[in-house]
């Protein structure tokens, strides 16, 4: 199967990964700011300076998540119901760390206590990195594949989940965050604190590209559905120099002090490598392993064409406004962060 | 304890905590809209401090609904996966159009209503409030609508056979507009406008007890008390109209709401009451009639009773006729109280009244009370179908989770919850004993920017 027919079932393939992209390169930042702040800020007022960098964006950053997951839901809501009941407490797991990040933003400046303020700086570092490391598994055991059976449920364990592939995935993504993260807060920030920041760029960019340096000849040895979807369509190696490329202007935009671009070409690496990951997997959302047969794909698990149908109507009409007013509220909010009485 | 009743509990404890939270969240927005916008027409400081300090709780209610309503959006995956993979090409849309339609509307302008004072103009300020409380309409229709096929589906037809069966659209908008969306939605609404009013007079009568804010607090609870009694009003309205249309299409969950057992006409409704689920009575104070007259426009009209419905497919009786009546019976006191407190403020009686204003003050918990018995009444009823006459509760479980794996996560989830609600009571209690900011008297527009670089000079 190739992308060359392009129905409603495919769309719908793409439809979903580019809401979980949209959730990846926008929560990305967010939950990369939570990986750096017990490290890289110093002071309280640094820390509010972390918050404030996300502090109008990062909920509607979530909402990526959310649209994305009822998006799955409607469009192949055999994929919904067995990816989340089959990663049960792993899942739980990440609600109640996404929970601890997000109050924790909220909660932290209410109160001036200092023990008050440890609670939730450490809340929302620990909600940020087990977020994003567990996002990390999750893509880990769908690129892996995972047991399932011949009703298309999940026939594995919770423990089964924490296989070496995904945990390395994990990593890498927490390392991915914190790349983003990084050159997001040195976009937000001057002075003093914004030479520091700097400096944290280089390392992460570092710990990311080893990370991935063994996740990719991992993949090319032991996940050999991936390595079939490349054989066969060959241009897919295409979308291999684009990403590749984008990660290595990074440290180039930063030495020039384009921070903005850095920023931009991190995203555009971000954008490679779920798509590389979309191509890899299609036309399988869910891999069954060790039994194909039973994998769950765009065909077998979707809705019905009229829902797919009326779904598309829907994204065409409110996609569009969303990106606009989106785009609009980043605008308002450019520049450096300034804390004043309505800060967090 | 078997699957099925921890995912039960599990389901109504995440979902009753959830829903403390956007009622607030939708009735706040409303006043703001009206108090930022009262501010726009007047330029009256005092509407400008109300918006800040209203604003600032509603940014606490609304972090908390949206922290654990991304829980629900996955339980039904983790919870109820053979549910999800019945209903998913019906249920599912409505759930992604809330996301496309209401969830970014809500975020993105919430930005701005909390950040945005300083960076955008006052007409674009208000426009973006506005987008905040229509989003949180918006989040309400959609979730109203999704519920609203599983009490009363419509839109679709059932392929496939045995555990392949599955619903599948046929009719987008019959699905939307199925029997009882929009009568639930209303009324669903006016409930959550009720709540954030009530917060609004509970917090100014408190002020007004303690002889605080005065202006503030009259303001708040005249505002406050308007909304309530408009919105409770219009709560019996659409309440009613509900409750018939319960009778045509779910009449096992009306006879329930009544203990109503024989069919028969002249039936009666109880005022309160107590029901012998064994012996099939029900015993209490009940007016002939009513129930008749309520349910179809006529005292002789005969209503469905219980004994004409296989024990079987009956909900729980007792507990759905006590949450209903628990329901009617706040809803009811809250009217009569919304009233006398207007008349009272209306003479300029209303500080002098101390026992009122202690009413006032802890009538915040009736509307909380009110939703909940409501919606616990709505899904209790709809018992033992988890989607009206088409699947069983019980057939809608997820194969693979285990009652383990279940009391792992509600032990979890209670304690992280135990410790939000904890955060949210201390937050709003300082909150409302730090009280309104007499900085916030002045016009943002004018003074802010001034107040910010005095800040850096280390003036301020």
């Amino acid at each position: 199967m190739s992308f060359g027919s392009l129905d409603l079932n495919t769309v719908w393939f793409i439809l979903v990964g580019v809401l979980f992209t949209g959730y990846v390169i926008l929560d990305g930042f967010d939950l990369g700011v939570g990986v750096l702040h017990l490290f890289a800020a110093r002071t309280d007022h640094e820390r509010r300076v972390f918050l404030n960098a996300i502090g109008p964006v990062w909920d509607g950053n979530e909402v990526w998540l959310v649209t994305g997951g009822g998006a799955l839901f409607a469009a192949f809501p055999d994929v919904y119901a067995t990816v989340f009941s089959g990663f049960y407490l792993a899942f739980m797991a990440l609600l109640c760390a996404l929970i601890f990040r997000a109050v924790a933003i909220e909660f932290r400046s209410k109160h001036p206590s200092a023990l008050w303020r440890r609670f939730w700086d450490l809340s929302f570092a620990g909600g940020s990195i087990f977020s994003a490391f567990l996002i990390g598994v999750a893509m880990g055991n769908i690129a892996w594949g995972v047991p399932v059976d011949a009703r298309g449920e999940y026939a594995g364990t919770f423990l089964s989940l924490l296989n070496p592939y995904a945990l390395l995935m994990g990593v890498t993504t927490v390392a991915l965050f914190a790349m983003h993260g990084a050159i997001y807060l040195v976009l937000k920030t001057e002075g003093e604190l914004q030479d520091r920041l700097r400096r944290w760029v280089n390392p992460s960019i570092i710990g990311f590209i080893l990370c991935y340096a063994i996740l990719t000849p991992a993949t090319l040895l032991y996940v050999p559905h991936v390595v079939e979807a490349f054989k066969r369509e060959p241009w897919f190696f295409a979308l291999v120099i684009p990403a590749v490329l984008a990660i290595a202007n990074i440290p180039r935009e930063m030495t020039r002090q384009k921070h903005f671009f850095a920023f931009l070409s991190s995203c555009a690496a971000m954008v490679g490598l779920m798509a590389l990951f979309g191509v890899g997997m299609y036309p399988n959302l869910l891999y069954s392993n060790p039994h194909p047969e039973h994998s769950l794909t765009v065909v077998n698990a979707a809705s019905s064409q009229k829902t797919l149908g009326v779904m598309f109507t829907i994204a065409l009409i409110g996609v569009p406004i969303v990106v606009a007013y989106s785009a609009s509220i980043y605008y308002i909010f450019r520049g450096k962060v300034r804390l004043d009485r309505m800060s967090y | 304890m078997d699957v099925l009743f921890l995912s039960r509990l599990q389901f109504a404890f995440t979902i009753s905590f959830h829903y403390l939270y956007p009622p607030l969240s939708i009735g706040l927005g409303v006043l703001l809209v009206l108090i930022e916008g009262m501010w726009l027409k007047t330029r009256n400081p005092l509407y400008h401090q109300m918006a800040r300090f209203w604003t600032k709780v509603f940014a606490l209610t609304f972090a908390i609904g949206v922290a654990t309503g991304i829980v629900m959006e996955f339980e039904f995956g983790t919870n109820w996966a053979t549910y999800s993979r019945y209903v998913g090409d019906v249920f599912g849309s409505a759930l992604a159009a809330e996301g496309i339609f209401a969830f970014f509307l809500e975020s993105g302008f919430l930005a701005v209503l909390l950040f945005g004072w300083d960076k955008v103009g006052p007409k674009m300020h208000f426009f973006a409030t506005c987008m905040v409380a229509l989003g949180a309409h918006f989040s309400a229709i959609w979730i109203v609508v999704a519920n609203s096929w599983m009490q009363t589906p419509a839109g679709y037809h059932i392929v496939g056979e045995g555990i392949h069966a599955r619903a599948e659209i046929t009719d987008f908008w019959a699905m939307v507009f199925n029997p009882s969306s929009m009568d639930r939605l209303s009324h669903t609404l006016m409930g959550a406008w009720q709540a954030g009013a009530w917060l609004m007079v509970s917090v100014g009568a408190f002020y007004l007890l303690r002889r605080r804010h005065r202006e503030f607090a009259l303001t708040s609870v005249k505002l406050g008390l308007g909304v309530a009694l408009i919105a409770s009003l219009a709560s019996l309205w659409t309440g009613h109209s509900s409750a018939q249309g319960v009778a045509v299409n779910q009449p096992a969950k009306l006879a329930a709401f009544e203990g109503h057992w024989e069919t028969t006409g002249n039936a009666p409704l109880h005022v309160v009451g107590w029901v012998d689920e064994k012996k099939g009575e029900t015993h209490g104070i009940a007016i002939p009639g009513l129930l008749s007259f309520l349910a179809h426009n006529d005292p002789k009209a005969p209503v469905t009773g219980l004994n004409d419905i296989p024990p079987a497919d009956r909900p729980p009786i007792h507990f759905s006729f006590q949450l209903f009546h628990l329901m009617i019976a706040i809803g009811s006191g809250l009217i009569a109280l919304a009233a006398w407190a207007f008349y009272l403020a209306y003479r300029g009686k209303l500080e002098r009244s101390t026992v009122t204003l202690w009413l006032l003050t802890f009538a915040v918990l009736g509307p909380q009370i009110a939703n909940q018995a409501g919606w616990w009444a709505a899904e209790v009823g709809r018992q033992p179908w988890i989607v009206y006459n088409l699947l069983r509760t019980s057939q809608g479980l997820s194969e693979v989770v285990s009652a383990n794996m279940i009391v792992a996560s509600m032990i979890m989830f209670t304690a992280v919850y135990a410790l939000l609600f904890a955060v949210f009571v201390f937050l709003l209690n300082s909150k409302i004993h730090h009280g309104p900011d007499d900085a916030d008297l002045l016009d943002p527009y004018e003074n802010i920017q001034g107040a910010v670089r005095g800040a850096k000079g280390g003036a301020a």
